[in-house]
């Protein structure tokens, strides 16, 4: 099968205009594995994957794919492939030209691409509907067929650009899954963006988290949801209560915080200079609705909301300069001890639930 | 008008009447929509069909010097069709046809493709369009006879290129030649061609592009793989036009040829200024149908529904 290629993103920046869209990124994505870049619209995730595929200039800095800088290579010269948002498959064609269009490009002969188109539709097992256009299938069998068409040159990396948001939520998860599974099996580089949280922590080998132009955090799922990186990535993943305030204390490998109401916290992590603004998270299905052991682990505060998920139940509470702070209960939790809109509540969390967030330089 | 009727049906159906009175309430909705057609249907039946049928009956009658008389001949289409003349003038304004046809495609598909793909504001695109419709303000026949101040034996060109001493006497086909009709058609004609292929450029999906470059097609590719078959209800569109108003043209062919090459509009036009009203009826049935077969033909390579 085809190899795959590290794509080694060097300082790298978008400018349109007087506006810059990407502010000098640098990442390495290895070889073979799934990498997707995760962040609201806006944030600079499309300009890069774009200028991953060809398809934006570089303002400034490289990409490299393996071992040669592709920054100035036309899309097809790069081994790259991309997949769009929309599939853009060609409307006026029926799936076998379609996916056999870049070797017809190429100059291959009608029969020979005819038939390798065949051979990857079979793959897609879109076999039976390779004399439709595309305007007579289902989303989720054009993006069988946009696959097909992508992996047709045989590329090092495939390029996806929100590959799954035309699909209603069940096809998402199923085509979610052949994804992953297609990913593998290939064993080629994948770089899929997306905004959905669940859809690349259920993806991803590496998950880019970008915000404004900048990487704020690029790591595996786990490292991402057990220790975000900063408060924008503890936000957008929603796993974690963000608290802000200013360093009062530390030391011991211990931080002591102050928020604005006057509430303190204790955060393990390294000293830092007293004063300094900081931002912690708090796990939210690790906060208990408990009178805090220790006072600086918890606090007390009014319940604002309650909305039953089954499983589980999510707790909404204003308190320590949060106005809401989330509270995951189990179930079972939750009915043992009920609580209602406009309660006072205690909370409380261990000393390995809440992480220190860090700031990025601006 | 079925979700409005169907709305009445349950309403009466729930007041436990059904049968006659759902009968009345779908009679009246159906009335109502023969109602709403009335208007268009009377318009385009005053002046569009009866005019025709009244051009097919004469087209069968006698006539002389002096009057038409309600008759059922073959005569006129048999003395049209019979005629050398007849031949000779459809094969000129065939000529005619293809080449305002070729002509105004190529300007037309370009100037389109300029406006759709290579100016980046929509502003400007709008601004640029109305300026390709600006000498529309004017009449057809005014913007034919200036071209004659242009290319006249002491017009512009000629006194302008035996000034730079290019040639040494005036060149005579500019004027009054098949070269100057169909210079004057392409003029008249190339917006008409411009516009549906605009639109049909306009709404091609850009990411279509970038696939296509993705596949590496380079431009001429792109162009020929993916714009021009999505263009093709556009030009389809545009050569409808532009064809069925050549073919029916006479007043360029007259003026700008000066009176030495014919159409066969031109040609109806003569017969009817000798009163020989059946035989142009004759020729315009004739017509009609030639350029009903080539519309056919066009739609028939084409399929235009997407557009409409």
């Amino acid at each position: 099968m085809s190899k795959a290629a590290e794509i080694d993103i060097v300082s790298v920046s978008k400018i349109y205009g007087s506006t810059t869209a990407v502010h000098s990124i640098s990442l390495k994505i290895p070889s073979g594995s799934y990498c997707c870049f995760l962040g609201p619209s806006g944030c600079g995730k499309t300009s890069t994957l774009r200028m991953i595929a060809g398809h934006e200039s570089i303002s400034s800095g490289d990409i490299r794919l393996g071992n040669i800088v592709v920054t100035d290579f036309p899309p097809a010269k790069r081994g790259t492939a991309m997949m769009f948002q929309s599939y853009a498959l060609f409307p006026h064609l029926d799936l076998i030209d379609n996916v056999a269009f870049s070797l017809k490009m190429k100059g291959v002969e009608k029969e020979q691409r005819r038939a390798k188109a065949l051979d990857m539709l079979k793959l897609m097992q879109m076999e039976p509907y390779a004399n439709r256009r595309p305007a007579q299938l289902s989303g989720g069998q054009q993006q069988r067929v946009a696959l097909a068409r992508a992996l047709i040159t045989d590329p090092e990396a495939l390029l996806l650009d929100e590959p799954l948001s035309a699909l209603d939520p069940f096809l998402k998860i199923r085509m979610r899954a052949e994804l992953k599974k297609l990913q593998k099996s290939l064993g080629i580089t994948f770089v899929h963006v997306t905004h959905s949280q669940e859809e690349a922590m259920a993806l991803a080998d590496i998950i880019v988290i970008m915000n404004d132009g900048r990487i704020e955090q690029a790591a595996h799922p786990r490292e991402v949801f057990e220790r975000p990186a900063t408060a924008f990535v503890a936000r957008f993943m929603g796993d974690h209560n963000v608290l802000t305030g200013r360093v009062v204390a530390s030391g011991d490998g211990k931080v002591t915080l102050e928020v604005p109401e006057g509430q303190t916290f204790t955060v393990a992590g390294p000293a830092q200079e007293p004063g300094a603004p900081i931002d912690i998270g708090v796990r939210t299905d690790r906060v208990r609705l408990a009178t805090p052991a220790e006072k600086t682990l918890g606090f007390h505060g009014v319940v604002s909301n309650v909305e039953y998920r089954g499983a589980s139940v999510k707790i909404t509470v204003i308190g320590a300069g949060s106005d809401d702070f989330t509270v995951i209960a189990t179930d079972a939790d939750y009915f043992e001890k009920p609580v209602a809109v406009g309660d006072a509540v205690p909370l409380c969390w261990g000393l390995e639930d809440a992480v220190l967030l860090g700031r990025i330089a601006a | 008008m079925t979700a409005a009727f169907t709305e009445d049906e349950t309403q009466i159906e729930a007041a436990g009447k059904p049968g006659l009175t759902t009968r009345i309430g779908r009679t009246a909705a159906h009335l109502a929509s023969y109602l709403q057609a009335v208007p268009l249907a009377l318009i385009l039946g005053f002046f569009f069909l009866l005019p025709i049928l009244m051009i097919a009956v004469v087209s069968f009658w006698d006539y002389d010097f002096a009057g038409l008389y309600p008759d059922f001949l073959t005569m006129n289409y048999t003395d049209t069709l019979g005629s050398w003349v007849t031949w000779k003038t459809y094969l000129n304004t065939l000529k005619y046809t293809a080449m305002v046809w070729g002509l105004t495609l190529l300007i037309g598909f370009w100037v389109a493709y300029f406006l759709a793909f290579h100016i980046r504001t929509t502003t400007m695109q709008m601004v640029l369009f109305l300026v390709c419709t600006v000498p529309f303000l004017t009449s057809n026949i005014i913007r034919m006879i200036s071209w004659i101040p242009v290319l006249g034996r002491n017009g512009l060109v000629n006194t302008t290129l035996i000034e730079m001493g290019i040639i040494p006497q005036p060149i005579e086909w500019l004027l009054y030649s098949d070269f100057a009709v169909v210079l004057a058609m392409v003029h008249l004609n190339t917006l008409f061609m411009v516009t549906p292929i605009f639109n049909t450029l306009m709404r091609i999906d850009r990411s279509l592009i970038e696939a296509a470059r993705d596949a590496g097609a380079n431009g001429w590719q792109i162009l020929w793989n993916v714009i021009i078959p999505l263009a093709k209800p556009g030009i389809a569109i545009g050569s409808i036009f532009v064809v069925t108003l050549v073919m029916a043209d006479f007043s360029t062919v007259q003026v700008m040829s000066g009176g030495q090459s014919a159409s066969v509009a031109l040609m109806m036009k003569n017969q009817m200024s000798l009163l020989q009203y059946p035989a142009a009826a004759a020729n315009a049935v004739v017509l009609l149908i030639v350029v009903l077969l080539m519309v056919a033909a066009i739609l028939r390579v084409v399929d235009i529904r997407k557009e409409l």
